[in-house]
């Protein structure tokens, strides 16, 4: 008799499936994440949790209206990365019809309606964004000033489901106003910009994000410390990152040394708003951004002109949602005029030179 | 009169002009803001397509084919410029508030193309039918979507539908909620289109359905499935 031991085939395992990439991507928001949470109190841990539920919601919803398995899509984990993306967008005292209804649009008008993961020309959070920035104004610019946890200002549990579920409005004395919005707003009044930035910046103090602000963009150096776990793990490549940054600072720098009373310097454009939010987490969502890596650099770039374009010249103090969309409809643009090459082919399509006939085989010399 | 049936089933439903041809989308999306403009636009394309169709219909024997379409245009442009005027004697505020949307119906497609593919080959009383069916059509998809837009952007429906349209019409205001925020998007040229992508996956589905209630074997024929006829 003879018995065989079933072994293993010798097959290279493959990590990188779209769950653990999608769960790697998640894992590297969350210090951001919980920074947030920390410094906003309850009603932002509400927010959060109120996104990623209602993304998986309505990822479930659309996915059984189309008949697809349940259980396979809802796995993959980018509706929940959706819903954390879209939640650090917010501000952090957001109603929850905000939350809900802003997952909603990113996960069926932003995503499903194309034909779901893969598909969808925009970025889901980021249309969402937007979407929401036009529908609600006055809620998505009601910034509250930080109230951390277990400190005298921060709600309580009641509290923090009063702010999220009724609409309790923030109080005067715990609103605040983000660095962009109240530096666009001095500049409007015709203060220099050092007055105008003296009260209010320090680039430590943006780094750390101890600000008013949306829920998970104000500690800038958590995010970029998520950033580069996802370099340091390939999820994402260097070049739309490094593009856009470099690009935005280039800029800041160029305008600031032509006149720096009116135009503020590198470090305030890359330490302030969602700019490392976009430049590791947006930007570099595969679906929606080019594939080549020069197709990349060119669409960081791009992104960064428009950031600095909306934010000096703009109505918005803060431009990077609208970048974001505007040069992911840039992107089969891109796309076409940057492919990669084929295998056995030019970059211009034609098929690779043969090699002259004296290095050939000897065997093959004497073929007429 | 089947084919008054056809005429009257293609306009209002099947063939209509924006669920069925997509035509006429920019005025449209451009005044349906509020039920009260759609319904104003509706009818006054709607009073434009039937008088054009009426026309064309009527003098089709004497238009060389050479040159109907500037004769079409010409027509047309006529027929908007009256509307334009009697509007803006009698319906001065609607007027205002569409103001270049009137002129413009002259460019609506939806026109031009019922005169060059109905009212020109067909005689007057069917080509009357279907303009006026056509403009029905048409002035039901600009209410729906002005209504639900303005149900959902700023919470009333037919608002100020008295003061444009004459005190008649004041039994149509509603304020359906009155501490609404409002979703200013969806009164935004965004919204148009986001609305109307879902009013034509209602109507796909309505079709759908209606398809399956036709395909699905019907009482009386699964009675005698002997006799080999289905109904």
């Amino acid at each position: 008799m003879i018995v065989i031991t079933p072994q293993a085939g010798p097959h290279v395992r493959n990590p990188g499936k779209v769950p653990s990439l999608m769960a790697k991507v998640v894992l590297a928001l969350v210090p951001a994440t919980l920074f947030g949470i920390y410094l906003f109190g309850l009603p932002a841990l509400n927010t959060v949790l109120l996104c990623v539920v209602s993304a998986l919601f309505f990822e479930g919803l659309c996915v059984r209206l189309v008949n697809k398995r349940l259980g396979l899509v809802l796995a993959d984990g980018s509706a929940v990365l959706t819903g954390l993306l879209l939640a650090l967008t917010l501000p952090p005292w957001a109603p929850w019809w905000i939350a809900v209804g802003g997952t909603g649009f990113a996960i069926v008008v932003g995503k499903q309606v194309y034909g779901g993961l893969g598909q969808n020309p925009f970025n889901p959070a980021m249309l969402a964004r937007v979407a929401l920035l036009l529908a609600f104004p006055l809620q998505m610019t009601t910034w509250v000033a930080p109230a951390p946890l277990f400190s005298p200002a921060a709600p309580d549990f009641a509290q923090s489901l009063t702010i999220t579920f009724n609409g309790a409005a923030v109080p005067d004395s715990l609103s605040g106003a983000t660095l962009l919005g109240q530096v666009k707003t001095d500049l409007d009044r015709g203060l220099a910009l050092p007055q105008a930035l003296g009260a209010h910046f320090s680039p430590l103090g943006q780094g750390i994000g101890y600000a008013a602000g949306s829920l998970g963009e104000t500690s800038t150096l958590l995010l970029l410390l998520g950033g580069l776990y996802l370099l340091w793990q390939n999820i994402i490549n260097w070049h739309t990152p490094v593009s856009f940054l470099a690009t935005l600072a280039l800029l800041a720098w160029v305008f600031q040394q032509l006149d720096p009373t009116s135009y503020a310097g590198p470090l305030y454009h890359l330490s302030s708003g969602a700019v490392m939010l976009a430049a590791f987490f947006i930007l570099t969502d595969p679906v929606t951004s080019p594939a080549t890596r020069a197709g990349q650099l060119l669409f960081g770039a791009g992104c960064a002109l428009l950031v600095y374009i909306i934010r000096t010249w703009g109505g918005y103090p803060e431009g990077v949602a609208f970048a974001v969309l505007l040069m992911n409809a840039l992107t089969p643009l891109v796309d076409h005029y940057f492919k990669p090459r084929q295998y056995g082919r030019t970059r211009r399509g034609k098929p690779l030179p043969l090699p002259p006939l004296e290095k050939m085989a000897p065997s093959r010399r004497g073929r007429p | 009169m089947s084919t008054y049936r056809s005429i009257i089933q293609q306009g209002l439903w099947s063939n209509n002009v924006v669920f069925g041809q997509m035509l006429a989308l920019c005025p449209l999306l451009a005044v349906t803001t509020t039920a009260t403009n759609g319904l104003g636009m509706g009818l006054a394309s709607t009073a434009v397509l039937l008088a054009s169709n009426l026309l064309i219909a009527s003098v089709r024997h004497w238009i060389r084919p050479e040159v109907r379409i500037p004769l079409f245009v010409l027509l047309i442009a006529t027929l908007v410029t009256l509307v334009d005027m009697v509007m803006n004697a009698w319906l001065h505020e609607l007027h205002k508030m569409l103001g270049l949307f009137i002129p413009l119906i002259v460019t609506n497609c939806a026109i031009l193309g019922r005169a060059e593919a109905f009212a020109s080959r067909q005689a007057v009383l069917p080509a009357a039918v279907d303009g006026l069916c056509m403009g029905l059509g048409f002035t039901l998809a600009l209410v729906a979507l002005g209504a639900l837009r303005e149900i959902l952007g700023s919470g009333t429906l037919f608002a100020n539908a008295s003061l444009m349209l004459g005190s008649g019409f004041s039994a149509l205001e509603f304020t359906l909620l009155d501490d609404y925020p409002g979703i200013v998007l969806l009164l935004l040229p965004p919204g148009g289109f986001l609305v109307l992508g879902f009013l034509i996956v209602l109507k796909r589905l309505i079709d759908r359905r209606i398809e399956r209630w036709h395909l699905s074997p019907q009482p009386t024929a699964t009675l005698d499935p002997a006799n080999g006829e289905t109904a």
